[in-house]
């Protein structure tokens, strides 16, 4: 309740203030229980098993001065893009192939109801025995995080378009070939997003699923190495930079969709 | 010229036939010709449109397009309908070029329909009105034979209706298209055709055929004259007898 208060007039204030409209209620919302732990931290005097926020922060500061940790992001984020890229270039045109083919449709739709429901981390064995510990698991693991939602979505974004378009493609006599590149592809691409934002999500959790396991190096790697070091504030640092640079991924496709599809922007405007 | 002869359908269910909706029907069309076929609802008005545009097969009998019989869509049988059927991740200059890539002839068509200023605009950014004229002008562009208008005037309301009527016949009888104008409303068959097909259903049946004594050009102000109205009045109650 009190959070909530301040919270409120906080913001109030700041837009009368700086007179813009920067919702800055959310990220103090935020800063408020951080500092609300740390209030709670300084009444009971216990940090044996958890650290404090302040503490962490300490840690933090510590290791951007290192720069260890950048490098482990660095890692991470090198092998993210690679599963993730591989597995949006399969998924997106056999998702809308599939959509448009029923043959293939029967050839493909089997296996991947098939494999979906098995967890990435559940291929970490195998990824191992196939790849050996190093990038090469990381990116099947992350390919196979992505690659399902992918799928999925642009599969439902091809079989979800109306009767109409291709009556139209048909009577305008649109070649196969530009009815599946300009039409089904473009009325596909609002689902293709939203399997882009779950993929992101999905592959950033398995990478760092299998970099806790299978990894010399990456975020995953820095948390599993400081929780044998038993430095838990290394470890929420760790968890910290997981889910701020998964907050980034996803907006930075937030943007990219609003470029991209110019037409959905403007019928909300 | 545009022929239906002896056409039989009737949608299946569960393997088994339903009642025909159409049975050994015949239509003729001549060139330039503007018909209209007035129907009420769901008497299988639209059904006939699709198996014309080649999107239905009928059970028997064929369609013939100048001489020649036709099983598939194709840009001879343009459809204009009542949903919006427009790309609406492609411009107004996108929707055209996906038709031709021949730019004078884009320009030309998008001037007779008064969309020259709009053409980076998205479907979504234009009228109800303004969709209906993209539509018509895709058809153009195609050089469609025959423009089947599936009621196309169905989502508008009334002033935009009128004004819509009124510019797109002047636009179809400059072009010199065949037009096959498929509504409920009599007040737009009258004022838009040559002719008026009168039909019921099921199955469906040419219950009358009107020649309308309007000349063209029409001024969409002939709607409140009394030759008109009276017209309107003898079919309203005429058809209530059906």
């Amino acid at each position: 309740m009190l959070i909530w208060v301040v919270t409120e007039q906080v913001t109030t204030h700041f837009k009368k203030f700086t007179k813009t409209n920067f919702n800055m209620k959310k990220w103090l919302t935020v800063v408020s229980i951080i500092i609300f732990i740390q209030l709670l931290f300084f009444v009971f005097h216990n940090n044996v098993l958890l650290p404090s926020p302040l503490e962490v922060i300490v840690a933090l500061i510590v290791q951007l001065r290192q720069g260890t940790i950048l490098i482990d992001v660095a890692m991470s984020l090198e092998r993210v893009a690679i599963g993730f890229l591989l597995a949006a270039l399969i998924a997106i045109p056999l998702g809308i192939l599939s959509g448009y083919n029923r043959r293939l449709n029967n050839i493909v739709k089997p296996f991947v109801e098939l494999l979906r429901p098995i967890p990435p981390i559940a291929w970490i064995p195998i990824a191992i025995l196939l790849f050996g510990i190093g990038d090469g698991a990381s990116y099947f693991i992350v390919f196979l995080g992505a690659f399902f939602p992918i799928f999925t979505n642009a599969y439902f974004g091809a079989i979800s378009m109306p009767v109409i378009y291709r009556n139209v493609a048909q009577s305008f006599e649109i070649k196969k070939s530009d009815f599946i590149a300009k039409i089904l592809f473009y009325f596909s691409l609002p689902y293709i997003f939203t399997g882009l934002k779950i993929g992101i999500g999905m592959a950033w959790m398995s990478l760092i699923a299998a970099e806790l396991i299978g990894a010399q190096s990456g975020l995953g790697y820095f948390i599993q190495l400081n929780r044998l070091l038993l430095r838990i504030d290394n470890v929420v640092v760790g968890m910290i930079f997981i889910g701020v640079i998964g907050l980034i991924l996803t907006k930075s496709l937030t943007i990219l969709e609003r470029k991209i599809m110019p037409w959905i922007t403007n019928q909300n405007a | 010229m545009l022929k239906l002869n002896n056409i039989n359908f009737g949608y299946e269910q569960k393997k088994y036939l339903h009642s025909l909706i159409l049975k050994d029907f015949n239509l003729n069309i001549t060139e330039g010709e503007l018909l209209s076929l007035v129907g009420p609802s769901g008497c299988g008005k639209t059904t006939l449109v699709n198996i014309i545009s080649g999107y239905l097969k009928p059970i028997s009998g064929n369609v013939v397009v100048n001489g020649k019989i036709v099983e598939f869509p194709g840009k001879d049988r343009i459809v204009i309908n009542q949903e919006d059927d427009l790309f609406n991740w492609m411009t107004v200059m996108g929707n055209m070029k996906i038709i031709s890539e021949d730019n004078l002839l884009i320009e030309k068509y998008l001037d007779l329909t008064n969309l020259s200023n709009y053409v980076n605009y998205y479907p979504s950014q234009l009228s109800g009105g303004m969709k209906k004229r993209l539509s018509l002008a895709r058809a153009l562009l195609a050089d469609a034979k025959f423009i089947i208008m599936d009621e196309p005037f169905a989502s508008l309301d009334h002033k935009t209706k009128d004004k819509l009527q009124e510019e797109v016949l002047k636009i179809i009888k400059e072009s010199g298209k065949t037009v096959l104008l498929v509504t409920h409303n009599v007040d737009e068959a009258i004022f838009m055709s040559d002719k008026i097909l009168f039909i019921s259903g099921k199955p469906i049946e040419v219950m009358r055929e009107l020649q309308i004594p309007f000349s063209y050009p029409r001024n969409i102000n002939i709607k409140e004259s009394k030759e008109f109205n009276v017209l309107k009045n003898d079919i309203k109650n005429e058809i209530r007898n059906y």
